[in-house]
């Protein structure tokens, strides 16, 4: 496969045979004129994304290391501390109770969801009508805001007055302090997370069965293998590398949860007993209520090696050979 | 091929009972935000749509500003995706169809900034935000994703399926300059990886809360998620009136969805598997 240069092609820079110091000179000129004229539009067409990334993204980094080493509050001159910050982080018990809190609401939220969006996916995968209506209804509530999902489900999920409690009481049930209690608010932030989701990773499964052949399906069902079997057998197994990556998805996603808990409770400390105080929350907190910079930034550091050790565990766990 | 046999009734009673819980709290939005206050603290509780739509979105006009958050919301997404849209196709056509030295580094450079965690970042892009003096402003927002990574990769990978080499190379000898090329041929056949970005962007930069959140300080200047956390917190604010304002923020989105779903469900699943 050939690309195109943007010049014309290359005329052989200094022809004539060198006389003098003058033509020592201009294949050099030319050389440099001729890069810019094939090249410079590239660059120029590329250059936006690196100048962004080195200003918003790179430096921050950077940035985040070194402010990690200082006490600063934002206004008054920083304070190098050394480690302190980080020797902080490793015995502070509200930072090791939203990394708990975040793994219990990744886990309460992220094995459902997964199941469902396989099994509503494998339902899709059918020849059945309506597919695609159908997939329209499951994936509107990913483009909702989350801001709005929280305000809706924390009206539905209220002690008092809310839907499910009145539901429950209907059919003669004690009511849930769903907004109160420890379980009880993981269970709603998880219930948001299960609701958001679910169907976006439907569509990721349905996209990964519809590569799989018919063939094989057709050749288990003369086996005589039933819809179980199929779907344990054949789906499941040829539907390993989309799972991986809905997994690591969902991790990422799910270690970084924030707008949930700061919408439901109006505030950063993630509700009663802080139950719902996640790590970023938590981050959120520390920087930018209580506007400990330094602090924060150690918080953000602590937030990237439990993100990091849990995508390599993921990644471990579920790239190994099948069986 | 579409008999209804019992096994698929069974499938469409699961499917359907599914889709009625992803629509039921747009449902219950509805409820809400057109009854009164007394309804949502009602036992047993109305379940039906009620006629206080335009007296609580009233109030909530007295509480937040919102036609300004509105405003303002429309013009970091649509600014946002616009600018998204132009340079994401420039630099994506370009890695896909020119060579230039260390076009392969810089391209794989592109695809490793994708792993790198964006809260570790959060505190000093707010620092760099001040030193600019663009806290409380909109180009806080717009200018920092205008250039993603993201973007660049899904483009380039659908010019490299969708724009043959051989055009470009035509086009070259027609003696089309490099602005030429993107905008004749580059840009009609990028036609449908641009609607999908357009959408996805335009959804993202619209229900975004944690940095507009943290960057947006004056409450003269907030988009719509901000201004709707705002009001659920304060407690004197009518309930019902939260809900009017969350409906009113959550429905043109919705719309621009189904509008544009089906150049978006197909290629969220094609974007995500091919990364």
């Amino acid at each position: 496969m050939t690309t195109t240069d943007i010049s014309p092609a290359a005329q052989p820079a200094g022809t004539t045979p060198g006389s003098g110091l003058g033509t020592i000179q201009e294949p050099a000129i030319s050389a440099l004129t001729k890069f810019r004229q094939r090249y410079m539009a590239q660059y120029i067409a590329i250059a936006p994304f690196y100048i962004l990334f080195a200003i918003f993204g790179l430096f921050p980094i950077i940035f985040a290391l070194y402010l990690a080493f200082q006490n600063w509050d934002g206004i008054a001159p920083m304070e190098y501390v050394g480690l302190a910050q980080f020797e902080y982080l490793l015995t502070d018990r509200l930072f090791y109770d939203s990394v708990l809190n975040t793994l219990i609401i990744w886990v309460l939220s992220t094995v459902p969801m997964l199941a469902f969006a396989l099994v509503l996916a494998f339902m899709l995968n059918q020849s059945i009508r309506g597919k695609s209506l159908y997939r329209i209804g499951f994936f509107i509530p990913n483009v909702t805001s989350i801001v709005a999902i929280a305000i809706v489900f924390g009206s539905l999920f209220g002690n008092q007055f809310g839907l499910i409690n009145a539901l429950l009481r209907s059919i003669g049930a004690d009511q849930i302090g769903w907004l109160t209690s420890d379980w009880g608010i993981k269970l709603t932030v998880a219930a948001m997370v299960i609701w958001r989701w679910t169907g976006y990773n439907a569509i990721i499964y349905l996209a990964g069965l519809q590569a799989i052949p018919d063939d094989l399906y057709d050749a288990a069902k003369v086996d005589g293998a039933d819809t179980w079997r199929l779907f344990r057998d054949i789906t499941i197994p040829l539907l390993r590398p989309v799972i991986l990556f809905t997994v690591i998805t969902s991790t990422i996603g799910g270690l970084q949860i924030f707008t949930e808990p700061q919408v439901l409770f109006g505030d950063s400390s993630g509700g009663p007993g802080s139950a719902g105080q996640t790590m970023v929350l938590y981050l959120y907190d520390q920087a930018f209520v209580q506007n400990q910079f330094g602090y924060g930034a150690a918080v953000g550091w602590g937030i990237f090696v439990v993100v990091l050790a849990f995508s390599i565990i993921n990644w471990r766990v579920l790239n190994r050979p099948a069986d | 091929m579409h008999r209804l046999t019992p096994g698929k009734v069974v499938f469409h009673v699961v499917l359907l009972l599914g889709v009625l819980i992803s629509l039921f709290p747009f449902y219950w939005l509805l409820v809400m935000a057109t009854g009164t206050e007394t309804d949502i603290y009602a036992y047993p509780p109305r379940l039906i749509p009620g006629g206080h739509l335009i007296d609580n979105i009233n109030t909530v006009r007295d509480a937040v500003n919102l036609p300004l958050a509105f405003l303002n919301t429309v013009i970091v997404a649509v600014l946002t995706t616009a600018l998204t849209l132009f340079f994401s196709s420039l630099a994506g056509f370009t890695f896909a169809r020119f060579r230039f030295p260390g076009r392969n580094v810089l391209f794989v450079l592109l695809l490793l900034t994708m792993a790198l965690p964006s809260q570790l970042g959060t505190i000093p892009s707010f620092v760099i935000m001040s030193e600019l003096q663009w806290v409380g402003t909109l180009q806080a927002l717009i200018v920092p994703g205008v250039a993603g990574a993201f973007g660049i990769f899904w483009m380039r990978q659908f010019a490299l399926g969708a724009i043959p080499q051989d055009l470009v190379d035509a086009g070259r000898v027609d003696g089309c300059n490099y602005w030429q090329l993107y905008t004749n041929v580059a840009l009609p056949l990028l036609r449908p990886a641009l609607a999908f970005l357009g959408i996805f962007t335009f959804i993202t930069t619209w229900n975004d809360y944690f940095w507009p959140l943290i960057v947006l300080v004056n409450p003269d200047v907030m988009t719509l998620q901000v201004a709707l956390s705002q009001l659920q917190g304060v407690y004197e604010t009518d309930y019902a009136a939260v809900m009017a304002g969350t409906l009113i923020s959550t429905l043109p989105l919705i719309v621009i969805f189904i509008l544009g779903a089906r150049h978006f469900i197909g290629n969220i699943a094609a974007g995500a598997l091919k990364a």
